[in-house]
């Protein structure tokens, strides 16, 4: 089944969009990386530790397999964010961004006004812009009225594994923006990732749900099945539900 | 007893970069911390002596990108903040 999607001008296979942080070793990353199937994944920006020179993230990341996409974690203002992405600029990497603005450090819930700002600059700027927001269609929409490539809803706070908290908000966001809609945070198991999937987004975007798995490398590759999933049950059509039982064995020619 | 500034304050803790003897040292801020260098030290040169010659580093020089292609040209000057930046792993 040939089912790619649009990003851009970029064609992608992969529904999987991968973060980078959390893993116990650069190895474990590598591996994790592989079995989940990403073809995008994000990394952050940070001060150079001056005082060890250790291997970086770059150094598990084949530049040749992988895109990637620097976000703007813990940037609290539109200010921060974009200063942030003019230094992943100068780092050589390509306009594609992850735009996050958190407005509270304790649920890590984003900054909407902040974030719709922030877009509308960057894509003035040339960036093509993938935003974090809340699951609320109304912000999604401003955010596609500003240029973005796509809508990256929430599903639950960052890190939480709590899954889709609103199914019906993603479900009505999927419905009423014409870029795409891809989950970003919240999920926890492959089962998420998989509801997501039947909901209609393009894509899921995760990275605690992989590395804060008891074996990461298992967990990666679970997401890409419940994606893989999620995604063709998506494009099957689901059976209509019903209150009652509808037998699925023939009523007629029972045994008297 | 730390390196002297061309201030004549002296720094103790302070670590110098390239600097030899009879150099004038100044005083910068490097990822937050109170550093001396030797005078005329360019981006390039910092870099390298602190040990992220070969790694791709962007640097903010008080609040202002200074393009890979000029850190070969770009002297410190007392007083800079820099900031030195890379990737990391990270994912929301």
């Amino acid at each position: 089944m040939n089912d790619t999607w649009k990003l851009g001008d970029r064609t992608l296979r992969s529904r999987i969009i991968v973060g980078t942080g959390k893993y116990a070793s650069l190895d474990e990353t590598r591996a994790a990386l592989a079995a989940s199937g990403a073809e995008i994944v994000t990394v952050a920006l940070r001060r150079i530790d001056l005082a060890s020179k250790q291997p970086t993230v770059l150094d598990a990341i084949d530049r040749a397999k992988y895109i990637l996409l620097p976000n703007t974690a813990g940037c609290y203002t539109a200010d921060e964010a974009i200063r942030t992405l003019h230094l992943a600029r100068e780092l050589g990497m390509d306009d594609l961004v992850k735009l996050e603005v958190i407005g509270d450090p304790k649920t890590l819930f984003p900054d909407n006004t902040a974030t719709v700002e922030a877009a509308r600059r960057l894509v003035k700027e040339g960036f093509k812009v993938l935003p974090y927001c809340s699951d609320d269609l109304i912000t999604c929409k401003r955010l596609e009225e500003a240029g973005c490539l796509a809508v990256m809803p929430l599903a639950a706070p960052i890190g939480s594994g709590l899954g889709i908290r609103n199914p019906h908000n993603i479900r009505l966001i999927i419905d009423n923006v014409g870029v795409p809609v891809i989950v970003d945070a919240g999920v926890g198991t492959a089962s998420d990732a998989a509801v997501a999937m039947e909901l209609g987004c393009t894509a899921v975007l995760m990275n605690t749900g992989i590395a804060g798995a008891k074996k990461p490398v298992l967990m990666a590759e679970a997401m890409r099945l419940g994606i893989d999933a999620g995604r063709k049950a998506f494009l099957a059509g689901r059976m209509p539900r019903r209150d009652y039982a509808n037998a699925s064995s023939p009523t007629a020619g029972l045994i008297e | 007893m730390g390196p002297r500034s061309p201030l004549g304050r002296t720094h103790p803790g302070h670590t110098v970069v390239g600097s030899r003897p009879m150099s004038t040292s100044i005083d910068v801020v490097i990822n937050g911390q109170p550093r001396s260098v030797e005078e005329g030290t360019t981006v390039s040169v910092l870099l390298a002596e602190l040990g992220f010659g070969d790694r791709r580093v962007a640097v903010e020089r008080n609040r202002e990108i200074v393009p890979r292609a000029q850190h070969a040209t770009t002297a410190l000057v007392a007083g800079d903040h820099l900031e030195l930046v890379t990737f990391v792993g990270g994912g929301l």
